[in-house]
């Protein structure tokens, strides 16, 4: 804890961080997107990309996040999310009932445009539980902030 | 058989712990044994000797796979539990800022 | 990991005892692996890291006297009254169950057949939780946003001056 008058962690800390943070948001959207091929899918892509989100306030302090993805931007993700599931599993009753899979031509096996609404459907609730937990820990972070005066 | 017997012993631990002690993070901990036990008595019982992982693969014709309908119900509740985990630590944490104490007699006392 | 479970349970410092917890997630997250549950493996061990950053973020910074345990005799004879009960409900569910190895598979032997054909997805476990099931998705859904709610509601700073 050499230079006290920066928020956050130490020189070393800072620099790797500035490095792996992309990584590990390009890594959880490869996850997402390719949810219907490999293992993986929505949930584990939304905590990989709001795990991304924390580490960076972890490192920097929570004015850089903030900066990045402030709370109203998150609750707004979050929101779309859950209306763009439900809207696509109201989409479903042109077919017939619910969730059902609208699209008739399925595309090919093993390639990333295929499998009809699932990837939509992945992606819904990776936004959903990403913005979700991040405004999570961004509610207990804050929370410790401002409390320390009573 | 012994695996179902190590998976009751680790519910019978999260029990213990959930019951026994007075520390609040303490029966939060238990709490999340209990779920661990659980999952892994469902992923249990879906294992299939000498099978394959539920993905299927470009050109293999796969006839021996591992029941896929326990993973789908318990990848839906390891987040439910990470939700319920968040939740019971925002209240914890409420109630140290109240009372000064995660000692759950304590707070019983100071209320009545 | 029951080992660790018994080492998370009976330490006295705090964070010790979370990150106990922390290499029983862990352990079970392999235990996901060698059980062939790859989509498992994952969201346990990131969930898991979640997991103990919020509970970290719980103990920390906080003078914790270590709380001794109460030792009366009511909730020692409690404790052992459940867990005995616990046992003998095991022991006869444990004869229902079917043996390691031979899963009973009447739904799923279905969902295998058909998933490709009629959702186009290779990952059988997302076609599950997306296409035949997605009610329950929708209602884990649900769950999270309440729990996002209700944190944010507890949380919250402004209205509880006048409580007091």
């Amino acid at each position: 804890m050499k230079n006290k008058q920066e928020p956050g962690m130490t020189l070393i800390v800072k620099t790797i961080t500035r490095l792996t943070v992309g990584l590990i948001l390009l890594y959880g959207i490869y996850i997402v997107l390719h949810g219907h091929i490999s293992p993986g899918g929505g949930f584990a892509g939304g905590v990989i990309i709001a795990l991304s989100f924390i580490h960076l306030m972890l490192a920097f302090g929570k004015d850089v996040a903030l900066k990045k993805l402030s709370q109203p931007v998150a609750s707004f993700f979050e929101s779309i999310g859950a209306l763009m599931f439900l809207s696509i599993a109201l989409l479903g009753l042109f077919g017939g009932y619910f969730f059902f899979n609208f699209f008739v031509n399925k595309g090919e096996p093993f390639s990333l445009f295929s499998a009809g609404t699932i990837p939509l459907s992945n992606i819904a609730i990776c936004f959903k539980v990403g913005a979700g937990l991040f405004a999570i820990f961004m509610a207990l972070v804050l929370f410790k902030g401002t409390g320390k005066d009573k | 058989m012994i695996e179902y017997i190590l998976c009751l012993a680790l519910f019978c631990i999260g029990l213990y712990c959930v019951l026994r002690k007075r520390n609040i993070i303490k029966i939060v901990i238990g709490l999340g044994i209990i779920e661990y036990a659980i999952n892994l008595l469902f992923v249990l019982t879906s294992y299939r000797m000498n099978s394959r992982a539920p993905v299927l693969d470009k050109g293999v014709v796969i006839t021996n796979m591992v029941d896929p309908l326990p993973h789908a119900l318990v990848l839906t509740n390891i987040v439910i539990g990470l939700a319920v985990t968040a939740l019971i630590v925002a209240i914890a944490i409420r109630l140290y800022e109240k009372y000064g104490t995660f000692d759950i007699t304590k707070i019983r006392k100071l209320r009545g | 990991m029951v080992l660790g479970a018994i080492v998370a349970v009976e330490i006295e410092d705090l964070l010790s005892s979370v990150i106990a917890v922390g290499a029983v997630g862990l352990a079970l997250s392999m235990g996901f692996l060698i059980l062939k549950a790859p989509d498992l493996a994952i969201v346990q061990l990131v969930v898991e890291i979640l997991c103990i950053i919020i509970l970290i973020r719980a103990t920390i910074k906080k003078d914790l006297s270590i709380i001794k345990n109460g030792r009366w005799f009511f909730n020692t004879f409690s404790t052992l009254l459940f867990i005995f009960c616990f046992l003998v409900f095991a022991y006869f569910a444990l004869k229902e169950l079917p043996s390691f190895g031979e899963p009973i598979m009447r739904v799923a032997k279905e969902y295998i057949r058909q998933g490709l054909s009629k959702t186009g997805a290779t990952n059988i476990v997302s076609s599950i939780i997306l296409d035949f099931r997605g009610y329950d998705t929708l209602g884990e859904a649900t769950v999270l946003f309440t729990a996002v709610i209700g944190v944010l509601a507890i949380m919250r700073k402004v209205g509880r001056i006048n409580e007091k």
